[in-house]
């Protein structure tokens, strides 16, 4: 029946945008993450069961925070009749007034959904947490992925993946890890952190190393998504936009940088036409507003950095000086040597390809880059641009024995068979 | 809740001048004062050097005793503190003050809560919440 389909797509949906909400909404009032996300999934499904018969209600979300609100006290009222011992009840009993006290209507007040969210955010970023468990945690209460889908996006195990969610949620409770946005003395620290899992998330979403393509499309969307979240509830916080602006810019590029058969497209190669142009404006205006605080942490630089790539029409009109200038601001910042070797990049561009291989040869001297497939690539390109061909192809090979990724071993081979055919056609 | 500060610092060696030690004692001193005004010091003791350390085990019921630690590590525990503290956070506060931090390092282990232990039917609720 279409009808019914319709209703099933609208629980769909549904789910996507609230079911975060409401399992952050009985979190704060119950302080149970178990409880809380059982008592959504049970009322997905009661909307599953009903909504098709009965109609969609006016305002889903409420109905689901609603519905959820009494599973929890149901559950609550079946484990404190299985539970013998008075101490416990105390407990339970407490839990359950909170929940009968919480008025369902206060779920559609927008700040205070909004608070609730903030804090579960920073209370599954919480430093006291593994990187994965983290990033797993983010994903399934605040993104509402599965736990197959999360563990698919990043080839763990399903068993190992649910038990590093368990883990993780009996540390917040036994550990006593806090349910809040943290003080302002804490704030900037974690804040960080809860940007860095954004950040992995989209990236795991982003590289093109291996995965399901619709999951991984999945992983950037809720990176996104948790960003704005972040961005408008700390408006104040320059970083966050960065970070938004970053993700959205690179994100951007997504359809135009695989191509056909799965392969990486390099930005040079890249169609242009098929850059997401809303994307680009919203990225474009989030730096401009950061850019503006006068001081930009790196993730703004990073997304200054993309904006400028995304603004050429053309690759030749890529304005590089400005792109090495802002890479030496993010090298002040964070001196480590991939930054340096992307510094380097840039000002072969900007200033020629001899004064860019002056300091690839300086890094390469150093030793840190000497397993790094891009170091050898560009430092090879470089060779090539300045015509020294044997060294070239040197470099090359050594890039293409340290690249496993088919579409970037390709392109290297590629490469060298150029230089080879041209230097043959010379002789 | 409370919270056990377990100091794991390097054992100290023999040619530490006096005042040094004096120095650090004083700040010992003045983190057990700070806890104690605001109303978070349960207990807490320095031991004794790991040298005068003895293992027991009872194996197949008798009583085993060894010298020393069971293990060679670079950092042993040098003493603990028993804090009340509101949230995790706190307690890493309250561990971010022991000097120990700055040259080992400070393990935080919440103590265990016999109201949370298994054997229920379904996991009991935190009462953290608000």
């Amino acid at each position: 029946m279409a009808g019914s389909s319709a209703a099933h797509d609208v629980v769909d949906r549904v789910f996507r945008e609230e079911q975060g909400r409401a399992v952050a909404t009985l979190i704060r009032v119950t302080g149970d993450f178990d409880l809380a996300e059982e008592a959504v999934q049970e009322a997905f499904i009661s909307a599953l069961e009903t909504w098709p018969e009965r109609g969609v209600p006016a305002n889903p979300g409420a109905w689901i925070t609603t519905t959820a609100r009494n599973r929890a006290i149901d559950r609550l009222r079946r484990r404190t009749r299985l539970a013998e011992k008075t101490e416990l009840l105390g407990r339970e009993a407490a839990i359950e007034s909170e929940l009968e006290a919480m008025d369902p209507g206060a779920s559609e007040d927008d700040m205070q959904i909004a608070d609730d969210r903030l804090r579960l955010i920073f209370t599954c970023c919480h430093p006291a947490l593994a990187m994965d468990a983290r990033v797993a945690l983010t994903l399934r209460t605040l993104g509402g992925l599965t736990t197959p889908e999360i563990a698919r996006a990043f080839l763990v195990p399903e068993p190992t993946l649910a038990q590093r969610l368990v883990r993780a949620k009996r540390k917040i409770r036994d550990a006593g890890i806090p349910y809040r946005v943290p003080p302002a003395e804490l704030l900037p620290e974690r804040l960080d952190g809860v940007l860095r899992v954004l950040y992995l998330v989209f990236n795991e979403g982003y590289a093109a190393s291996s995965g399901d393509s619709l999951i991984r499309r999945e992983l950037c969307a809720e990176a996104i998504r948790l960003a704005r979240i972040v961005v408008s509830l700390l408006p104040d916080e320059p970083e966050a936009r960065g970070l938004l602006a970053l993700m959205l810019l690179h994100d951007a590029r997504r359809d135009a940088r695989v191509g056909p058969a799965g392969e990486l497209i390099l930005l040079d190669d890249q169609d242009r036409a098929r850059w997401d142009a809303d994307r680009i404006t919203e990225g474009r205006s989030l730096v401009e507003a950061a850019l503006a605080d006068g001081r930009p942490g790196p993730y703004v630089l990073q997304a200054a950095i993309a904006a400028l790539h995304d603004e050429a029409t053309d690759p030749a009109e890529t304005d590089w000086p400005q792109i090495a200038t802002l890479y030496r601001a993010l090298h002040a910042l964070t001196p480590t040597p991939v930054v340096e070797l992307n510094l380097a990049a840039a000002v072969a561009m900007a200033d020629g390809p001899a004064v860019g291989l002056a300091m690839m040869d300086g890094l390469a001297a150093g030793g840190e880059l000497d397993t790094y497939p891009y170091l050898h690539a560009a430092r090879a390109d470089l060779l090539r641009r300045l015509g020294r061909w044997s060294e070239a192809v040197a470099a090359y090979r050594r890039a293409l024995a340290l690249t496993t990724n088919g579409a970037e071993r390709a392109f290297l081979d590629r490469r060298i068979g150029e230089i080879e055919a041209g230097r043959r056609a010379v002789d | 809740m409370q919270y056990a500060l377990l100091i794991y610092t390097p054992e100290p060696t023999e040619d530490i001048p006096p005042d040094a030690i004096a120095a650090q004692m004083a700040e010992y001193d003045r983190v057990t004062d700070d806890l104690r005004t605001r109303g978070a010091m349960k207990a807490g003791e320095a031991l004794d050097s790991v040298a005068t350390a003895t293992t027991v085990r009872v194996v197949d019921g008798k009583t085993v005793t060894t010298d020393g630690p069971f293990a060679e590590t670079k950092e042993t525990l040098g003493g603990f503190y028993l804090v009340e503290a509101a949230d995790l956070d706190e307690a890493i506060a309250y561990a971010a003050m022991i000097p120990g931090a700055r040259f080992g390092c400070i393990e935080v282990r919440p103590v265990w809560d016999r109201k949370m232990a298994p054997g229920r039917d379904e996991p009991v609720a935190a009462s953290a919440a608000g």
